[in-house]
């Protein structure tokens, strides 16, 4: 038996181990703001957060997480500053990607209050977004650590 | 499982929409509204047309707006009601969207080739027109006043005389009961009165949703009993199951069954592939069993297909006359008499969508009818689809859709759905396929691979006095008709309309064969063509040592509309769409005046290119500044691009479409590729079939709005076609290095 806490909530999980935390929340525990991109840490869309760090949910698994906070997309408060800009750039298109490029840019802006350019291109280029809206991803961010300064 | 009841993208079926509305006493355009047919090729479509499908206005106010095309981050889902709210003048916040099931009284809903606003917008506008005037006609019989005397304001009928007011939910009983009125009879709106179409302030209706992670796409739907699938497709296009061995594959936990579905024969439409099916509990469990499956797999005629021999063969066949497509002056006398004469060769490979969102479906078949949920481009291909391989009728199919985690051509083509459906029938229970990465990768419908020959005959001043192109690949065609060789269809998309000035020129498109299934990619044929023709003018421009915009300005010639050949629909839309040079010029100039082409210093290795093309009827033009590290890598600064897509909706999407298209443009000319060898697709995830990353993107994609009255033309796709040859142009301009072939990666330049 696996426990670990989802957005606040105690959590119990007594099937596959390996089973990757990517699909627990997704077909277990309904939680489908984190999304499957690649299944192999290439893409970013399942970024979530364990302990207050990003990881990729679909190459963690569960028993990697046993005893663990996980924080989603859905435990954020919105509008958290990051969303809070997301929307004011207007960042999306098909939108897919966005939550993991937001928990990413969370734990970024957690880390390093005044990212430059090349630290969120660094932290951000484990995110895909085949609609590329690297730009505004990037202006986002330095709005949000702005508001959050 | 809780989940099952999460909001989901609010659809709309015509019953429910009716039911729902008549239920709580709102007005809807009723179906004694006809107005003209607007879409006559789609015959059924037009007939039956009813705008009562469109809108509704609920007594407590809220205006429910019916999107009929699909979202993949286009903007069409807000753009298409933002005209409708416009033109009925109702207050955008009070304004929901209902996202239709397919259903061909809808008209076209293959949301493709960058037309939704293009062929709707006129529609929405007399759909919102019309429900603006039954409600000032409304008011005005309650108030007994000349419904002339009335106006509005948003979401309010307005008697300024006695200022009086009342809102729309309040006049929708009453309005609902009014003679529909006749689209003569109708007031629109000038352009100086549009309050949403052309402004700043429209953002996507589903931003909050999409950041909030609330927005539901395919991957997210569900539905209550379902159960999960993956499946094994064969590895070679057309391969059977020879035989196969599931006993490992049932041991996994959570695994219940494995189910085959046939292999596929030609011609392929949007048929599933075939392979075996692992059934489980949940996705993870449905991989994993999938991943323990023996499986032998028979022969196939494409086990033959390795693309770099394919690649001499294109070459070959480019290199000889093909079939004609477009013929002015007279070449043949122009090269026999010719100075000099200018070659090159081009070739660009197999590219695969690499949508965000892996192909998914849900579909539960029941009683002979089907429902099916899905991120797909087009929702009335699902219903044929999934009906032609269930032996159904096209209206038993019922198929939701989601918002798409990107399409770009792909969910053009449900052969995922039909996957579901089929095996939901064998279950007796619905069905999620979820395709892993690899199955999205290696089982597209691939981007064709595409040779190009070009001739061109050097006149005074380095002016072309002939101009020869040669094209060749596989077609799209063949994914319809096995036997087909030639690209007509893809002929429009930028090779039998060279705007160029030339009096002597011919295009010619050489026969292929298809290994892979081939399909539509975001701006499609135009990719390939566009690269040859910029990536040769601009050869053409540095062997005649000019300047690149001088030289493009000078081949495009006075300002004038272009005589094409046309035929049918092409012929068709030129006439409400002329080939206008002078559109051309116009984005060429903006281009080079923001990017200050030719004024700024560039040091060693930083270079500008540019190209301009015109398609889906969009004028663009792109400079592109590189800077070629000593390691030979490519750094891309600044791009500017102008484009001219005439009347338009929200001009913060076409920047973002177009800084997007950039980026989409960056991937396809520095590391996409798809090979294939023995018939087997070489790539898989995203480490060998490589996508840009935020580090290697254009650091500034600055878009300039051409503004323009002309009726609205594409968003999504034009930005693409200028951008790598734009980009190779510029290498050239940074290394004196001519690089004609994509990927840039496969050329080292130090």
């Amino acid at each position: 038996m696996i426990r670990l806490k989802v957005n606040g909530k105690e959590k119990t999980f007594d099937g596959d181990p390996e089973m990757p935390l990517l699909w627990y929340l997704r077909d277990v525990a309904g939680l489908t703001g984190t999304k499957f991109g690649c299944g192999m840490s290439l893409c970013g869309a399942c970024t979530v957060h364990q302990n207050g760090e990003a990881i990729r949910s679909c190459s963690t698994s569960m028993k990697e997480v046993a005893g663990s906070e996980i924080t989603t997309i859905e435990g954020i408060a919105p509008m958290h500053p990051v969303q809070k800009a997301w929307m004011e750039i207007r960042v999306p298109q098909c939108g897919y990607c966005q939550t993991g490029q937001i928990m990413q840019a969370i734990a970024l802006l957690k880390e390093n209050r005044h990212p430059s350019d090349q630290d969120i291109d660094t932290v951000m280029s484990g995110n895909l977004c085949r609609c590329g809206t690297y730009p505004r991803i990037r202006a986002a961010i330095h709005q949000a650590a702005k508001e959050l300064a | 499982m809780n989940f099952i009841d999460r909001k989901i993208v609010e659809n709309v079926s015509r019953r429910g929409f009716l039911q729902g509305a008549l239920a709580s006493g709102v007005f809807i355009l009723s179906a004694r509204f006809v107005p003209e047919p607007l879409w006559a090729a789609e015959g059924e479509a037009a007939a039956a047309f009813d705008p009562s499908l469109w809108m509704a206005i609920a007594s407590d106010g809220t205006v429910t707006i019916v999107a009929h095309r699909s979202e993949m981050g286009c903007g069409s889902r807000t753009a298409l009601p933002l005209v409708v709210a416009d033109e009925l003048d109702a207050d955008w916040a009070r304004v929901k969207i209902g996202q239709a099931i397919g259903d061909s009284k809808y008209g076209d809903q293959d949301t493709d080739g960058s037309h939704s606003v293009r062929s709707y917008f006129e529609l929405m506008r007399q759909v919102g027109a019309t429900g603006r005037a039954m409600l000032l006609s409304a008011a005005a019989t309650q108030w007994n006043v000349s419904a002339k005397d009335c106006s509005t304001e948003p979401h309010f009928v307005v008697h300024k005389a006695s200022g009086r007011k009342l809102g729309y939910g309040e006049l929708a009983a009453a309005a609902a009961k009014l003679p529909v009125p006749k689209k003569e009879e109708l007031r629109f709106k000038s352009r100086g009165e549009w309050r949403y179409i052309g402004k700043e302030s429209n953002a996507l209706f589903d931003l909050p949703d999409i950041v909030t992670g609330n927005a539901v796409f395919g991957m997210d739907a569900a539905m209550p009993g379902m159960v999960y699938a993956s499946i094994e497709h064969p590895p070679v296009l057309g391969q059977k199951i020879k035989s196969y061995d599931d006993k490992a594959a049932l041991k996994v936990a959570g695994v219940r069954k494995t189910l085959t579905i046939d292999t596929v024969e030609p011609p392929h439409m949007f048929k599933p592939l075939g392979g075996v099916a692992v059934i489980a509990d949940n996705t993870w469990a449905a991989f994993s069993g999938r991943k323990q499956l023996k499986i032998e797999w028979g022969s196939s005629p494409h086990s033959v297909y390795n693309s770099g021999e394919f690649r001499k063969t294109l070459e070959a066949t480019s290199r000889q006359p093909g079939k004609i497509v477009r013929d002015v002056g007279d070449v043949d006398a122009a090269f026999a008499k010719a100075d000099k004469i200018i070659e090159a060769e081009y070739y660009t490979p197999h590219l695969a969508h690499g949508a965000m969102e892996p192909n998914v479906a849900v579909a539960e078949y029941r009683d002979g009818k089907v429902l099916a949920w899905a991120p797909t481009q087009n929702p009335q291909a699902v219903q044929e689809t999934v009906a032609g391989v269930l032996g159904l009728k096209k209206e038993d199919v019922t198929c939701h859709v989601t918002l798409l985690g990107g399409g770009f051509g792909r969910k053009s083509k449900p052969d995922q759905v039909a996957e579901a459906a089929i095996l939901s029938k064998q279950l007796g229970k619905p069905v999620k396929v979820v395709w892993t990465r690899e199955d999205d990768i290696k089982c597209d419908y691939f981007h064709s691979v595409a040779a190009m020959y070009m001739k061109a005959a050097i006149g005074p001043n380095g002016k072309p006095t002939a101009w020869l192109q040669r094209t060749t690949y596989p077609p799209i065609g063949s994914t319809f008709d096995a036997s087909a060789k030639y690209a007509d269809d893809e002929m429009g998309l930028g090779w039998n309309n060279l705007p160029f000035d030339i009096p002597n020129h011919r295009a010619e498109n050489g026969p292929a064969d298809y290994h892979v299934r081939i399909g539509w990619l975001r701006s499609v044929a135009n990719i390939y063509h566009a690269f040859a023709i910029h990536s040769f003018a601009d050869e053409l421009a540095k062997a005649a040592n000019r300047d690149s915009v001088e030289y493009l300005l000078d081949l495009l010639g006075p300002p004038r509309i272009v005589q094409l050949d046309l035929k049918g629909d092409e012929a068709e839309e030129a006439k409400a769409y002329p080939l206008d040079t002078a559109r051309l010029r116009r984005v060429i100039e903006v281009a080079g005046e923001k990017s200050e082409w030719g004024k700024r210093a560039m040091g060693k290795g930083r270079g500008m290119g540019i190209a301009a093309h015109r398609s889906f009827l969009t004028y663009v033009a792109t400079v592109v500044e590189v800077e070629v590290d000593n390691r030979g890598q490519v750094h891309i600064p600044n791009v500017w691009t102008a484009v001219d897509a005439g009347t338009f909706v929200s001009p913060d999407n076409i920047r973002n479409q177009f800084q997007g298209a950039a980026v989409f443009g960056t991937s396809l000319a520095l590391v996409s590729e798809i090979t294939a060898t023995n018939g087997v697709i070489d790539q898989s995830n995203f480490d060998s079939y490589q996508l840009t990353r935020m580090s290697r993107a254009p650091r500034q994609i600055d878009v300039h709005i051409v503004e323009s009255d002309a009726p609205p033309a594409g968003v999504g796709e034009p930005g693409v076609p200028p951008f790598a040859p734009a980009l190779f142009n510029a290498v050239f301009a940074a290394t004196g290095k001519r690089v004609r072939e994509l990927p840039l990666s496969k050329t080292k330049l130090v």
